[in-house]
């Protein structure tokens, strides 16, 4: 944007009778008459549009590990158990019935006159194959921890199948009731998890009509869903949901009805957007438990955290309460132990609790030799606002604490390497709703434990590993009290969830973040 | 002509050489690509198989010499995120981008043509300060800033166009413009000073003389001369645009090659990225070229030099 301003050697002569603006005006002319009305959401053409932001890899449910991949999986496929989202309780779903024979073993006896999407029928060899190849390494399921604990199924007649577990594995409920959806065994023989992508079946309240990769999926209701199935029969006829990877773009849609649902709303925008008239806001809470991790291993950058006495100044520094009312929104709840509060062996009984005291603090401070605080690394990849916060008690107590604010990738290669003091986590434990998927992550000596107790990890191995409910949940529980006792991590809260709907939809949100389509009816 | 054109080739070729060796490097440094496909719940297993399958363990300098032998063998490589060929999944998204492309450049033309024009004919008038303030603005906004303001415009308040998608022609509208008013200043600068020139060039002055009508004089005789150069910068430009569609395809959920590059950074799916990258430098490299090329073949004394 330079030289605007040559002059010619004559004097311009005078134009006022040039063409007047003629192509200006025509082009404006030509954007104002666009007749095109956006296709109307909603109600109308019993059409639910949906937009997220992520396109998942693959639409099979054991070759993607986004969010979407899951709620696409609930929706189309189905598992041989459910848990019930409310009381948490287990039924049967493609299995009418199960037993425990041992440690390793358990028994389910199928559903009959079960249909997959494309006529094929249900029955053990659906099961068979498809736990078979999903747990064998060599077909690469994505998520391993969903199938690596599955040892072997087998046929024991038409509908009935033996599943064993290479360890005694308690969560393996958990995991047949949420991950391990179970395809069409000729089906999936056929096309393998190539085919499935590209034209997905389940036997699910919704099937696939439609599929472009990275743009949209167009699923239809299954009106010959099977009525046994403890997933409500759909009532919603279509379901839409298109990628659309910006939020405020997102949210341009949803106000002007080309989108009737969107999800992971920040606070501020979902309140404003529920103002509307024609949208309505709705939040409830999450399995994300956020929380700090304090780096206490040899060669920490920060050996000031091996002090006891520091590890509770800082949880006694931060004012917990009144950052989930003001940041964190309603719909969040505060935690006082590692584990989501809805998960199978999770308690908050009998842990201590570090009141905001930041006089207490201080105190801390002064008697472990900082009486003028000190300097510390905080790396976080998320939730920016709320570190920003935690940052502020800290300054107050005299931790001055430096914001290193990574990609998630990037801060669990730094996490790995040694190289973090205190970290601000959050962990979603892959929906699964057993504590089992979250607390032994980071305190069982995996890559993520920058603590290393043995004596927690020994607690934890054992429940990891009994069958038994109520020596399983002790040896937690003792794990979970310990972890607090010793301060080993800052407890935080669970992070609430915002949803923007469109208001002739009937929207209940679950903790587990599932988007039950199913579940859904018009107004 | 022959000897500058093999010349101007061969930097085109290091060019492009050298944006995909900075892109590889970018792509890597930034972070462990192993541990950005294992995802969030990976065990160090999972970790450890994926880096051993995708070559990610061997030294950076071997990962990019076979990938650019590959390349050079016709091997696009296989998107690691979406699991299929890179080389058709870049393809069947082209047609997007450059439709988005093309369609910037008729508006950039469109408004830069009239305006540029008015410009020059009222030069130094209030009419001449508006049409510098257009363009100051249009290269002041960010697009992605100004594309919102055209979604809150002719989307949530007018409800004329839908907001995003690629359904139809009406989709394209607001990207184009979006895209297009960056690059319209650059045109309308060049046809202002072109006319300017022409408008004071003494066959001007004949055809006021003889008594022509001014829209004649205007458009056939002036703008006609002005507006060469703009072909050359028009090919260039072209090449910014099919660049810059990144960050607008990614706003309006457009599926081209722009959206697939922000998913190819967001997932690191390292060979979908840089074959796009290597796509983009070879195609904005080549445009370059041929506007050197037709510049010189208009304009001998640039030649010379």
């Amino acid at each position: 944007m330079t030289d605007f301003r040559i002059t010619p050697a004559a004097p311009a002569p005078s134009w006022r009778h040039a063409a007047p603006l003629k192509a200006l005006a025509a082009a404006v002319l030509a954007c104002a008459t666009l007749a095109a009305q956006p296709a109307l959401a909603g109600k109308k053409d019993d059409t639910l549009r949906m937009a997220y932001d992520q396109a998942p890899e693959s639409v099979d449910p054991y070759h993607n590990n986004v969010r979407i991949g899951v709620i696409i999986a609930a929706n189309v496929w189905d598992t041989l158990l459910y848990r019930d989202p409310v009381t948490n309780e287990y039924k049967g779903q493609l299995a009418k019935s199960w037993k425990q024979v041992d440690d390793k073993t358990m028994e389910f006896e199928l559903r009959e006159g079960v249909k997959f999407h494309n006529g094929e029928e249900f029955d053990a060899d659906s099961v068979v194959y498809t736990l078979n190849y999903v747990a064998d390494p060599k077909n690469k399921a994505v998520t391993q921890q969903n199938v690596a604990w599955i040892d072997k199924v087998e046929k024991i007649d038409k509908y009935k199948v033996r599943l064993t577990t290479k360890e005694p594995f308690p969560g393996a409920k958990e995991y047949l009731s949420t991950t391990a959806a179970i395809h069409p065994a000729k089906y999936y023989q056929e096309v393998g998890p190539k085919g499935m992508n590209a034209k997905p079946v389940g036997s699910g309240p919704y099937k696939v009509v439609d599929y472009q990769p990275g743009k949209s999926i167009t699923l239809e209701r299954n009106a010959d869903y099977f009525k046994e199935s403890p997933k409500a029969q759909p009532k919603i006829g279509k379901v839409v949901i298109r990628f659309i990877p910006d939020r405020q773009t997102q949210m341009a849609e949803v106000i002007s009805g080309g989108e009737d649902l969107i999800m992971s709303v920040p606070k501020d925008q979902a309140e404003q957007l529920g103002g509307m008239p024609t949208l309505q806001m709705v939040t409830g809470n999450t399995m994300r438990i956020v929380f700090m991790q304090m780096n206490i291993q040899e060669g920490t950058p920060a050996p000031q955290l091996k002090d006891e006495r520091v590890r509770r100044a800082i949880i006694h520094a931060i004012d917990r309460e009144s950052m989930l009312k003001n940041i964190v929104g309603e719909g969040g709840g505060l935690i006082n132990t590692i584990c989501t509060p809805s998960q199978t062996g999770c308690t908050q009984d009998g842990a201590p609790v570090y009141k905001y005291d930041p006089a207490q603090a201080k105190k801390l401070l002064a008697e472990a030799g900082y009486p003028n605080g000190f300097d510390i690394d905080l790396v976080a990849y998320r939730e920016r606002n709320q570190t920003e916060a935690i940052i502020n008690y800290l300054q107050a107590v005299g931790i001055r604490a430096k914001l290193n604010f990574l990609q998630y990738a990037a801060m669990r290669d730094m996490i790995r390497a040694n190289k973090a003091s205190l970290t601000h986590q959050t962990w979603g434990s892959n929906l699964v709703n057993d504590v089992s998927a979250s607390t032994p992550v980071y305190f069982a000596f995996g890559n993520d434990d920058i603590t290393r107790d043995p004596q927690v990890r020994d607690l934890l191995n054992k429940g990891d590993r009994t069958i038994d409910s109520g020596a399983r949940n002790a040896a937690y529980k003792q794990a979970l009290d310990l972890i607090a006792q010793k301060a080993y991590a800052v407890p935080l809260w669970t992070l609430p969830a915002y949803y923007v709907a469109t208001k002739d939809v009937n929207f209940k949100p679950y903790s587990d973040e599932l988007v039950r389509f199913w579940d859904m009816s018009w107004k | 002509m022959l000897y500058f054109t093999i010349r101007r080739l061969g930097l085109a070729v290091l060019v492009a050489l050298t944006v995909s060796i900075l892109a590889f490097l970018l792509l890597h440094l930034s972070g462990d690509p192993a541990l950005a496909l294992a995802g969030e719940g990976a065990r160090q297993a999972d970790i450890d198989m994926i880096r051993k399958t995708y070559g990610l363990d061997r030294p950076l300098i071997v990962q990019y010499a076979d990938w650019l032998w590959h390349i050079l063998q016709g091997d696009f490589g296989t998107s690691v995120y979406f699991k299929t060929e890179a080389g058709p999944l870049i393809l069947s998204k082209l047609k997007t981008t450059l439709l988005l492309g093309l369609g910037a450049l008729a508006f950039a033309l469109l408004i830069s043509i009239p305006l540029g024009v008015l410009a020059a004919l009222y030069k130094g008038s209030l009419i001449d300060r508006a049409c510098l303030a257009i363009a100051v603005l249009g290269q002041a906004l960010p697009n992605f800033f100004f594309a919102l303001i055209l979604i809150m415009l002719f989307s949530i308040s007018l409800r004329l166009l839908p907001v995003s998608g690629s359904g139809s022609w009406q989709h394209f509208v607001m990207p184009a413009i979006a895209l297009g008013y960056y690059v319209a200043p650059a045109f309308m600068r060049l046809i202002r000073a072109g006319m300017i020139e022409v408008l004071a060039a003494d066959y001007i002055r004949t055809a006021r003389a003889k008594g022509l009508p001014a829209r004649k004089i205007v458009f056939k005789h002036a703008l006609r001369n002005a507006i060469v150069p703009v072909v050359a910068l028009a090919a260039v430009q072209l090449g910014y645009l099919l660049g810059g569609s990144v960050v607008i395809e990614t706003i309006f959920a457009l599926d081209g090659l722009g959206y697939l590059a922000y998913q190819s950074i967001t997932y690191k799916d390292y060979p979908v990225m840089q074959l796009i990258v290597l796509l983009l430098s070879v195609l904005y490299v080549l445009l370059t070229l041929a506007a050197d090329v037709a510049n010189a073949w208009l304009d001998p004394r640039i030649r010379v030099s």
